[in-house]
């Protein structure tokens, strides 16, 4: 029986597992070092600030595995031999596959800052990360203070963590204005605004210039590239962004870049070998994707093609029109289609904006300002339908259609307020100041 | 035992989850009002009861909202779900135990000794924590108390303080608050004041909670309210119909359009309590698979039961002369049946396959039912059904249902299983509302295409135990027949996937193979099936 090996059990490889499963009789086994079984990453913040446990963040209870005939093997991949189609691990141990699938995600980016592997400083990735902070930072008392390098999904998530157990943070960001990178500008500085009213110390336009230890190679302080101010803190959080986790592939013959080289079908240039989720880079990226993305999604939806294409059922991975979401604190932000922020955005790319007076809910339509083609929105404190801006995009709707067509995707809950006219009118008076 | 993934090593207390100042005199405060509860418990004699009665539920009052205020209000609007896994009240603690042991105790006490609360016989007046509460029953209904007024007057309390808690708590969601507003009120209104001023207006009358209806209220048809109901002239039979509809034409229509939460989550006096006072515990609930499997067993058996019961109850009241009263024994069961066989035929063909195995299930369900009425009609006499008294049927339901389930078990158990124990495992009138809500209804909770993060904060928080999650991540929506649509699940998701919603019965179930966002050809899958 042909044998699928995994390397990672995230939401990637198991849903590949999942899907094989499904779909054939194939013997199948998911390797990890990180956890025994599968749980939500995205959960392990919730696990500190004690709102669920870490057994809530498993989407499948243990006896499932066993059920559906899926191995788990806890082990540490150090090389993988494609021409024998063997892994060896760290402790000497070997699995054979025929068919290999490297699923192993993402590792947080550090960039070469002095003392950036002090204890009491790290990412915030895996269940190891989790036990560290709980380890660095339990309360106020043992972290007296903590800072955040890096103004990304990550950063303000782990803000939001420390500031639940009333840790002071200082949250460094290296743009001019939060996530302005991806976010426009009436968005972004509704969201300074936002961190700053959870007492968060907030940092524009800082960089971190090094992490100064104490005696016993702890973090002690840190001191800012603009300033040379030094800022006492017991706890660093790097939070610049991740990149594959795919260091124990590099020796091997599998072709990698950045992440591991696959084209649309997922395959590498190794037969047999696939890679998919965080750690997958195409060769060339689709539409305005980036060739590696680390989302939640992306990782689910190739778990799902690859699974089709491995039980003879070859399909290429394409993903649909672009969405995403994410919470700043209390706001929820939601994303369909390109919004750009003020650097990436294209010249036919106008924006009609809207916000709401109590500066938690606001609202950015992009069109096409040549031909008023509707190209997404972003909406944050307020809920949208996907299955709606998905349909609205792939029939190439205008702007006034959508703007009048509003009501339809609103997904907030029954006997919420609705902004749908407050909306129109903003439309009507931004046009006549074009 | 923390449960917190790791425990820290630091000397200095892990969790900044103290209380402040406030909230330490907030405490204080409300024990306070508790104490002289448990003064008169002692038999302390109040020499003016009215004050120490009023003073008791003010300061336990005062001493909710002063904490909920601190608690909240210093907080931006927003999920404040933060440290409930670290606190020993809300994480099965010492405190949690110590609570779940006392309010079982008490729901012993109040269901089989009420004379420790202080209720006499002969006559004789009230003492103990009964007599404190003898002014405001006096006041509503000119009559003493009794243990069944202690207990209304101290869960309406219970309800409207909590309930004050848990809208500050959720005061950034609309749907949370109206709801709220509507169970405090209906609990105020319908379970507390009026039955009480409906006797003062005419003692006839049994009393009679408007919004509890049978089977929940499983004694409605029972021969002495009936006898009632009828003494009581046109008002009575007004009520003894208003009865029979509620649960044969006026939940149908309401659950058909809106879901069983229309009663669960917005009007019924359970679901009032679990919603305000038993939020703190949500989270416990069982969300393992075989917890489910338990669940529909067990909840189906108990309206099995109380259908057989009440059939045998008012089987035995009724006469066989038809030239008497045209409902005579016979009449009445062959109406049953035919109600029954109604239901299961109209189910069985418009629904067999969307019941799949459970189908199976629900035909022995039925079968069981029907034989016994055929069986009751052969083999029983005037007060023997089969072999025991239809009172012991009776007396038997109301020990093992009426008393332990719903009462000690299902409020009693609040910190250790959850705040929905009852509503989930032994209620029959959810069972019914909810075999409806799954097949016939437009309810339902919709995910919200590819957007599922699988974090599992709504599965955490469903009191009833659904695994949320698992149709989330699927994109599937959540049609189950336990969900009371409270709608905690849809508040607490940090990505904006779940809405509760009434739409068209088509397309209301809607098993997904590839997510949205995943743009495959799907002919090629379905061709390749």
């Amino acid at each position: 029986m042909e044998h699928i090996v995994i390397i990672g059990n995230g939401i990637s490889g198991v849903t590949a597992a999942r899907h094989i499963r499904k779909l054939s009789n194939k013997k199948i086994t998911i390797i990890s070092a990180e956890s025994d079984y599968f749980f939500s990453r995205t959960a392990l913040m919730y696990v500190y600030m004690g709102h669920m446990k870490f057994e809530h963040t498993k989407p499948y209870e243990d006896w499932f595995w066993e059920k559906n005939r899926i191995d788990l093997k806890k082990g540490f991949v150090e090389t993988i031999d494609t021409d024998t189609k063997t892994l060896h691990f760290s402790d000497g141990e070997k699995l054979d596959y025929d068919t290999l699938i490297i699923a192993t995600g993402s590792k947080p980016n550090k960039f070469g800052w002095k003392g950036q592997d002090l204890k009491g400083v790290q990412g915030l990735y895996s269940k190891q990360d989790l036990e560290n902070l709980e380890l660095y930072a339990p309360n106020n008392k043992t972290c007296k203070r903590a800072v955040i390098v890096g103004g990304g999904l990550i950063g303000i998530e782990l803000a939001e963590m420390l500031n639940s157990r009333n840790i002071p943070v200082t949250f460094l960001v290296r743009e001019s204005s939060f996530w302005n990178g991806v976010l426009p500008d009436g968005e972004s500085d509704m969201i300074n605004r936002h961190i700053k009213n959870h007492h968060i110390d907030l940092r524009l336009s800082s960089n971190l210039k090094e992490i100064i230890s104490d005696e016993n190679g702890k973090v002690k302080s840190i001191i800012i590239e603009e300033t040379n101010e030094e800022i006492n803190c017991d706890f660093v959080g790097l939070t610049a962004g991740v990149s594959p986790n795919i260091d124990f592939i590099k020796h091997s013959d599998i072709e990698t870049n950045e992440g591991v080289l696959v084209n649309r079908f997922l395959e590498t240039n190794i037969p047999n070998v696939y890679a998919i989720g965080d750690c997958a880079e195409q060769r060339e990226a689709i539409g305005n994707r980036k060739s590696i993305e680390a989302v939640w999604y992306t990782g689910r939806m190739m778990g799902e093609v690859l699974a089709q294409t491995i039980c003879g059922h070859k399909m290429t991975y394409n993903p649909g029109h672009w969405f995403n979401s994410a919470k700043f604190f209390d706001i929820e932000y939601q994303t369909y289609g390109w919004v750009h922020g003020t650097k990436g955005k294209p010249d036919y790319e106008a924006h009609v904006h809207w916000k709401h007076d109590d500066d938690t809910k606001c609202i950015t339509i992009a069109f096409n300002k040549n031909t008023n083609q509707f190209l997404g929105i972003n909406t944050l404190g307020i809920r949208m339908r996907h299955e709606v801006f998905d349909r609205l995009l792939t029939e190439k709707r205008d702007i006034g259609y959508v703007i009048n067509h509003l009501s339809e995707a609103n997904f907030d809950p029954e006997f919420y307020k609705h902004y749908e006219q407050d909306i129109q009118n903003a439309y009507k008076n931004q046009l006549q100041i074009v | 035992m923390s449960n917190k993934l790791n425990q820290s090593m630091s000397l200095a207390k892990p969790d900044a989850q103290d209380l402040s100042a406030k909230q330490k005199i907030a405490l204080a405060i409300g024990f306070t009002g508790c104490f002289i509860l448990v003064l008169a418990l002692f038999n302390t004699d109040f020499s003016n009861k009215s004050l120490f009665l009023t003073l008791s539920i003010a300061l336990i009052a005062v001493g909710t909202i002063i904490f909920s205020n601190d608690a909240y209000l210093n907080t931006s609007k927003g999920i404040k779900n933060d440290g409930i896994w670290f606190k020993s009240i809300s994480s099965k603690g010492v405190v949690g135990w110590l609570i779940g042991v006392l309010l079982t105790l008490f729901y012993i006490v109040l269901y089989f000794y009420p004379k420790y609360l202080g209720l006499t016989s002969n006559g004789e007046s009230n003492t103990g924590l009964i007599a404190l509460f003898d002014p405001l029953s006096d006041l509503l209904s000119s009559r003493p108390a009794s243990q069944w007024f202690v207990y209304g007057t101290l869960y309406t309390v219970a309800i409207l303080i909590f309930g004050y808690k848990f809208m500050l708590k959720y005061r950034n969601n609309r749907h949370e608050k109206l709801r709220t507003i509507s169970v405090m009120f209906f609990q105020l209104a319908f379970a507390f004041l009026i039955p009480e001023l409906m006797y003062r207006l005419n003692s006839d009358l049994p009393y009679y909670d408007l919004k509890s209806i049978w089977p929940l209220n499983y004694y409605n048809f029972e021969r002495y309210r009936i006898n009632q109901f009828i003494d009581a002239g046109d008002v009575g039979l007004g009520l003894l119909i208003f009865g029979i509809a509620s649960i044969l034409i006026i939940t149908p229509i309401l659950t058909y359009k809106y879901g069983k939460r229309w009663y669960c989550s917005w009007v019924c006096g359970c679901g009032a309590l679990a919603e305000t006072a038993g939020d703190p515990y949500r989270q416990l609930s069982d969300k393992r698979q075989i917890a489910w499997k338990i669940e529909r067993w067990v909840v189906h058996s108990v309206l099995v039961f109380v259908v057989l019961m009440t059939t045998a109850v008012i089987y035995t009241y009724l006469g066989n002369d038809a030239s008497k009263y045209w409902l005579t024994r016979k009449v009445f069961l062959l109406l049953v049946s035919t109600l029954l066989s109604l239901v299961f035929i109209l189910t069985m063909i418009f629904k067999r396959k969307e019941l799949g195995k459970d189908a199976r299930y629900g035909a022995i369900g039925y079968f069981v039912i029907i034989i016994t009425l055929i069986g009751l009609h052969y083999f029983s006499t005037d007060t023997k059904l089969f072999l025991f008294k239809s009172e012991t049927l009776r007396t038997t339901y109301a020990f093992l249902i009426g008393s332990i389930f719903s009462g000690v078990i299902g409020t009693g158990f609040y910190p250790i299983f959850g705040s929905r124990v009852w509503c989930r495992f032994g209620c029959p009138m959810a069972a019914i509302l909810g075999f409806q809500q799954r097949l016939f209804s437009k309810f339902r909770i919709t995910t919200n295409g590819g957007q599922c993060i699988s974090c599992g904060n709504c599965s955490t928080y469903c009191e009833m135990g659904i695994d949320v999650r698992a149709y989330a991540q699927k994109g599937e929506n959540i049609v189950r027949s336990s969900c009371v649509g409270c709608g905690i699940c849809s508040a607490v998701c940090p990505r904006g996937v779940l809405k509760l919603e009434n739409g068209s019965m088509k397309g209301r179930i809607n098993p997904t193979e590839i997510l949205l966002g995943n743009d495959v050809n799907l002919m090629d899958l379905v061709n390749q099936k």
